[in-house]
């Protein structure tokens, strides 16, 4: 029970502190997991990371579940997972009800229009982070090809975009491995 | 919260979020953030569950709060189309079957952690979540133009991007930034 109540509070510190979505909170896991409560040492910690990476879907997650299902078994799982995510969609679903019960004065739909250009430069940054990314790791010519073709896809021929992600993980899944790994 | 008028109807709702929430984290490589545009492609655009703005302003306010915005767009989205059932089916969809596949097959994504492969989903998925991104940014400008007019959107996106980039000011300020410049200044329209 006590492990329970220390995995509870490990996932409630890390999502209640953990701005920037996912990706961003991985410090602070590693700061509880490794540094404070030793469940992992820093090589495991990696590798359950790696092996995150493997997969698609949010990283936090993942990392709160399996951690949690290693320290506390089915129970620790849940746990970890309802104490990162549960407070702050509460928290979301309470901001956002409110601004939509108040919705028909003049200034709340201000608010929301003030917030668009905000949204804008987020967006506009992630995008870039991705592009730079991409550029760094797969290559510009790779990149570029791959954008163009998504461009067209997507935008000209209106195709749902799951169906070309789809069809390149078929390509990644067909790409032979070098006969040492 | 919208109406539902009978049990079927309510049901077809719920299987429609599982699969709206469920598409984007199965295919989504990259980390939460990467899902967005995903999640836009089904909640806005293929079920018409919310409006572009409508779903700026739940990406905005999810930015202003801690911990991953998967969870966060998947809660409040699941909860304004069909409640507390809704909330938890779409967090559901988000959460537990990647998670059932790590913890089921450890052993073997370890042993592939470091193929080829697994490195070239990423690598080969990320230019595609990057046209995504910028679509829906440009769906934000446009609307955000169509709305407070050209003179608010440039002036909040050029304070935006001084505060965030050049000053680094902590992004839920700038967002309670961007409601109050709202609340006094585009009520009007």
């Amino acid at each position: 029970m006590a492990k329970q109540w220390q995995i509870f509070l490990a996932f409630l510190r890390i999502g209640i502190f953990g701005f920037g979505g996912g990706p961003s909170m991985i410090p602070l896991f590693y700061k509880e997991v490794v540094d404070k409560y030793q469940w992992m040492t820093a090589a495991e910690f990696s590798d359950t990371l790696a092996i995150g990476n493997t997969l698609p879907g949010p990283i936090a997650t993942k990392m709160a579940g399996y951690i949690g299902y290693r320290v506390g078994g089915i129970a620790g799982c849940i746990n970890a997972v309802l104490a990162n995510i549960v407070p702050s969609i509460i928290a979301m679903i309470l901001m956002l009800t409110i601004l939509s019960e108040h919705k028909d004065q003049a200034w709340v739909q201000g608010m929301g229009l003030g917030v668009l250009p905000v949204v804008v430069v987020m967006m506009a940054k992630l995008t870039w982070d991705f592009f730079d990314k991409s550029c760094s790791n797969f290559g510009v010519p790779g990149t570029l090809v791959i954008a163009g073709l998504s461009f067209i896809a997507i935008v000209l021929l209106n195709l749902h975009p799951g169906l070309i992600i789809l069809s390149l993980l078929l390509v990644a899944l067909l790409r032979k491995e070098p006969n040492n790994a | 919260m919208l109406e539902a008028t009978s049990d079927a109807n309510i049901l077809l709702v719920y299987w429609q979020l599982f699969l709206a929430f469920f598409i984007p984290n199965i295919i989504g490589y990259g980390g939460g953030p990467a899902i967005i545009p995903l999640i836009e492609a089904e909640v806005v655009g293929h079920y018409a569950w919310l409006d572009i703005q409508q779903f700026s302003e739940t990406l905005a306010l999810g930015n202003s709060l801690p911990s991953p915005i998967a969870t966060k767009m998947a809660g409040h989205i699941g909860y304004t189309v069909a409640g507390i059932g809704g909330a938890m089916i779409a967090v559901l969809a988000t959460v537990a079957p990647t998670l059932i596949l790590m913890i089921l097959l450890l052993a073997v994504l370890y042993r592939h952690r470091n193929s080829i492969k697994v490195k070239s989903m990423t690598l080969l998925v990320r230019p595609v979540i990057a046209v995504m991104m910028a679509i829906l940014s440009w769906k934000f400008l446009l609307s955000s133009y169509d709305q407070s007019g050209w003179l608010h959107s440039l002036i909040l996106i050029g304070l935006a991007y001084l505060l965030l980039e050049r000053s680094k000011v902590h992004p839920a300020l700038v967002i309670l930034g961007g409601l109050i410049y709202g609340g006094l200044f585009l009520g009007g329209q």
